[in-house]
């Protein structure tokens, strides 16, 4: 059974995509900030993949130096705002905190960051210096967070930075990819201008790189240039009826419903294929958009799936159906689509095997495919003796970030195949530094 | 049947809970609406001479998320008329007979005294309470605290009061002094019923740091206030058993005031010999209520302990309470950590290897974050238990027989004061400290 009504108004959809991490006040953040034990050699901050200095920034919450705070936060990652609210910390610092070795909720280490971060964004305090220009011009393609740190980072080593983005809008994944209730579009892009307005580093809107002869320019007129190019559409999954009107990828659905918000179409009845993060995102996007049915149907058991169990939990809470072990063999219906039809998966010695004498049909309005993004598979093959791995992610230096081709830096998802914001926002910080260590050579 | 009625020095009241001379017992309206609640005895707003006050008075301490963990006050004495209080009283009185009503009194010259002793008598008041402690604006002008510094001036006026008063007389006393048996053994000489102390605390609560101005502000200015609220217990305790150990103080019975919040601290008071406690900030932050948690727990208590009166365990810890040359130097504790409690937030190890003795190691593998106790080091200072946040999770053990017992007092009659440091648990000798350089490692 559905859990949410269709919204038809912006006030409705607000209501249904209730901010999941809301704005703390003044008070909370201050009880919140007191409850922080200051553990020596923090666990918090050895899982943060930031590192960022927690016990510290909470303290200074609590002491009421919000700009202070803010500063620790930023000190180690750049987009601390948005990782505030985006980052899974249940898993990361949050799950961290030694309170929970003591049945105590642990400190809302996301929420307490976001608050301070979102303050002194609000109050337009000015925190960061450019470093001394150098004279060296950097180019980055992408303004992903892994782009945004990376250019961050260098203007305060004193780089002139452009940044080419293919889109109308920076932030990568975090205004297009993620589910509107962990941060809107609002937030994200406020913290991208509060950090552009005083690093200064450009953005070019609208200017993709896909060309061999664009490269080269870059290769001429810029030192080094930063790979933050993150992952490209969804994959196709190569099935029969999957040119079908209402077939779509997860991430350019999140990204419609981010845009459109209630204006947008949402049918009755949904399949969402895919077992992952986002997987589960469209499909709790999707039931609180109204629609009266949504399945979620993964291939694998219910513990392999790729997603948080919170995640699930909060697919399932938005009133999402699950349907395990099955997988799609065709997209069923007359021109637009009708159901999909499953066949049932079973492992056999340790294998997952399709058996097609048990298949049935979803039926079903809309398909949203969750199942993985393309990788820029294309655009690394114009970069010569750019190594990429196996699973057409770039091969880079763990500790420089640099790539084999030395001229060429990257980061992010288009280094690990899909992670967090805070995962890109280190490469990007991390690159940086290994760059600038490279040029000063 | 437990019987929490008391005679202090004269003066019945049903039970020890009485309201200190402050801001709750500034008129009829409010003694009544305590005595309802629960409290047996009251000390009215001093009265005296006619004053002003001025606007912006309380000012606080918070500590972490605990508001008001100390507190102050530049408010004098009552500014109501004369005539108010004492019409009130005697309507209070009729209310309610058995209750205490005392009157706190503050004047200058011998004629005032014997006026206003009688002026209060004639209201029905059961007893007086001598105000020689106000530690702002009154002693300015010669009153209060500058009555309580000076134990010749004191004795007189209490001989003054004495003389001319038909009722029991309090002598409340001012901590601002450097022996507190000074004010009252005058006291005493001067013939007292009982005394009561601590009044406040000379104290500065903070500093505004936009207009550099003590807390409370007054018109861009402030003044040393009287300190109060839970923080000021500690040096209330010690003076209450500095005089209930007193030969000749101790003659009186001594009313308990400073920090009295809950049924432990009424506890304490009294097992260090006071046999009333009087209250004034846990009133002005919680309301007349907070008496119900006091009395339950006192019968509680007592219930559990099987005492009738507070009488049969007044002063029961005060045998205890002794000078450092007289503890037994052979008595060795050390702390015991119970890693199925601890949490890991290895707090225990940085304050005992940067704050005390360096006697707790951590784990070489990093995943491992329970400490443990290096025994040959640990003293038993017990600070890693203070600073535990679990509960019981570090306990301090009893590591010596019980055998042996040799105090400073006896050594030096045995004529073995050490002339070498000889001290089994000096760091050195006892125990290892680290080289300096090795806090560079």
């Amino acid at each position: 059974m559905a859990e949410y009504i269709k919204p038809n108004t912006e006030a409705e959809f607000k209501k249904n995509f209730k901010q999941k991490k809301p704005l703390m006040n003044d008070t909370e953040a201050y009880f919140e900030a007191s409850r922080c034990l200051f553990c020596y050699d923090a666990p918090c901050v050895q899982a943060c993949p930031t590192h960022i200095d927690i016990p510290l920034f909470i303290k200074q919450i609590h002491t009421d130096n919000i700009t202070g705070a803010s500063k620790t936060i930023f000190d180690s990652n750049w987009l601390g705002n948005a990782c505030g609210v985006v980052c899974p910390t249940g898993v990361l610092c949050e799950g961290a905190c030694v309170y929970n070795h003591q049945d105590v909720p642990p400190i809302q280490i996301g929420r307490l960051q976001n608050y301070a971060t979102n303050n002194t964004i609000d109050a337009d305090k000015v925190i960061f210096k450019v470093g001394k220009s150098n004279g060296k011009k950097i180019a980055v393609i992408g303004s992903g967070p892994a782009g945004i740190a990376f250019a961050c980072e260098v203007r305060t080593l004193g780089y002139e930075v452009d940044v080419f983005e293919a889109k109308a809008k920076p932030s990568g994944l975090t205004v297009h990819g993620v589910a509107t209730y962990k941060i809107t579009n609002e937030e994200a892009l406020k913290e991208i201008e509060y950090l552009q307005k005083q690093l200064g580093f450009h953005i070019k809107y609208n200017s993709a790189i896909t060309t061999k002869a664009q490269l080269q320019d870059l290769e001429k007129n810029y030192e080094a240039i930063f790979l933050g190019v993150g992952l490209g559409n969804t994959r196709t999954l190569g099935i029969e009826g999957e040119d079908k009107d209402n077939v779509i990828g997860a991430v350019e659905f999140i990204e419609e419903l981010r845009e459109k918000q209630h204006k947008m179409k949402v049918p009755q009845k949904v399949v969402v294929l895919g077992g992952g993060n986002t997987a589960m995102d469209a499909a709790s996007e999707a039931a609180r958009m109204g629609a009266k049915k949504t399945v979620l149907a993964y291939r694998n058991s219910k513990e392999k799936m790729g997603a948080y169990s919170f995640e699930y939990d909060l697919a399932i809470s938005a009133g999402v159906d699950s349907l395990f072990h099955v997988t799609p063999l065709a997209i069923v219906g007359n021109g637009k689509v009708e159901g999909v039809k499953f066949a049932k998966t079973e492992m056999v010695d340790g294998q997952l095997k399709t058996n097609m004498n048990n298949t049935f049909i979803v039926r079903c309005d809309l398909v949203i495919k969750a199942t993985g993004q393309e990788k820029m598979g294309r655009l690394y093959d114009l970069i010569n003796d750019l190594d990429v791995g196996r699973n057409a992610v770039i091969k880079v230096n763990e500790t420089t970030f640099q790539t084999s081709n030395p001229k060429y830096f990257a980061g992010g998802d288009a280094i690990n195949g899909g992670a967090e914001v805070v995962n890109a926002a280190y490469d990007g910080k991390m690159a940086a530094q290994g760059m600038h260590k490279w040029l000063m050579k | 049947m437990i019987d929490l009625s008391i005679n202090f020095g004269g003066i019945k009241a049903p039970n020890p809970f009485w309201l200190a001379s402050a801001p709750p017992t500034n008129s009829g309206y409010q003694l009544m609406k305590a005595f309802e609640a629960g409290w047996g005895g009251a000390v009215w707003k001093t009265l005296g001479v006619p004053v002003v006050n001025v606007s912006s008075r309380y000012g606080s301490v918070n500590y972490r998320n605990t508001r008001m963990m100390g507190f102050n006050n530049i408010e004098l004495i009552t500014d109501r008329p004369l005539a108010d209080n004492l019409r009130e009283m005697e309507e209070v009185k009729k209310y309610f007979p058995d209750h205490a009503v005392i009157a706190s009194l503050m004047v200058e010259s011998k004629a005032e005294w014997e006026q206003i002793i009688k002026d209060v008598e004639n209201a029905g008041a059961d007893g007086i309470e001598l105000n020689f402690g106000c530690p702002h604006g009154m002693c300015e002008r010669g009153m209060g605290s500058a009555v309580g510094q000076e134990p010749e001036v004191l004795e007189t006026i209490v001989g003054w009061v004495k003389n001319a008063a038909n009722i029991p007389v309090i002598t409340k006393l001012t901590p601002n002094i450097s022996e507190i048996t000074d004010p009252g053994l005058a006291a005493v000489k001067g013939g007292t019923d009982s005394i009561s102390l601590i009044n406040t605390i000379k104290s500065i609560v903070g500093i505004d740091l936009d207009t550099y101005a003590p807390l409370p502000i007054v018109d861009g200015k402030g003044t040393n206030g009287g300190y109060c609220g839970p923080a000021v217990k500690p040096i209330a305790m010690h003076m209450i058993r500095e005089l209930a150990q007193h030969p000749e103080i101790s003659k009186v019975p001594i009313s308990g005031i400073g920090g009295v919040e809950t049924w432990r601290d009424v506890v304490e008071f009294i097992l260090l010999g006071a046999t009333s406690v009087q209250v004034c900030t846990a009133v002005m932050h919680y309301g007349f209520g907070i008496v119900r948690e006091m009395e339950a727990g006192l019968r509680q208590f007592m219930e559990e302990k099987n005492y009738k009166t507070i009488y049969d365990f007044a002063g029961k810890a005060l045998p205890n309470v002794t000078e450092w040359k007289h503890l037994n130097l052979k008595h060795k504790v050390v702390a015991e950590i119970n890693p199925e409690k601890c949490i890991g937030c290895e707090l225990c190890y940085i304050s005992c290897d940067d704050g005390a003795h360096q006697a707790i190691s951590l784990s070489d593998d990093s995943k491992i974050r329970i400490p443990s106790i290096i025994e040959e080091n640990c003293v038993g200072c017990n600070l890693c238990a203070l600073v535990c946040p679990v509960e019981d999770c570090i306990t301090m053990v009893k590591r010596d027989d019980g055998t042996q017992h040799i105090t400073w007092d006896e050594r030096a009659q045995n004529d073995d004061i050490p002339i070498t440091f000889d001290d089994d648990r000096a760091g050195g000798k006892g125990h290892f400290v680290p080289k300096p350089t090795d806090a560079l490692k």
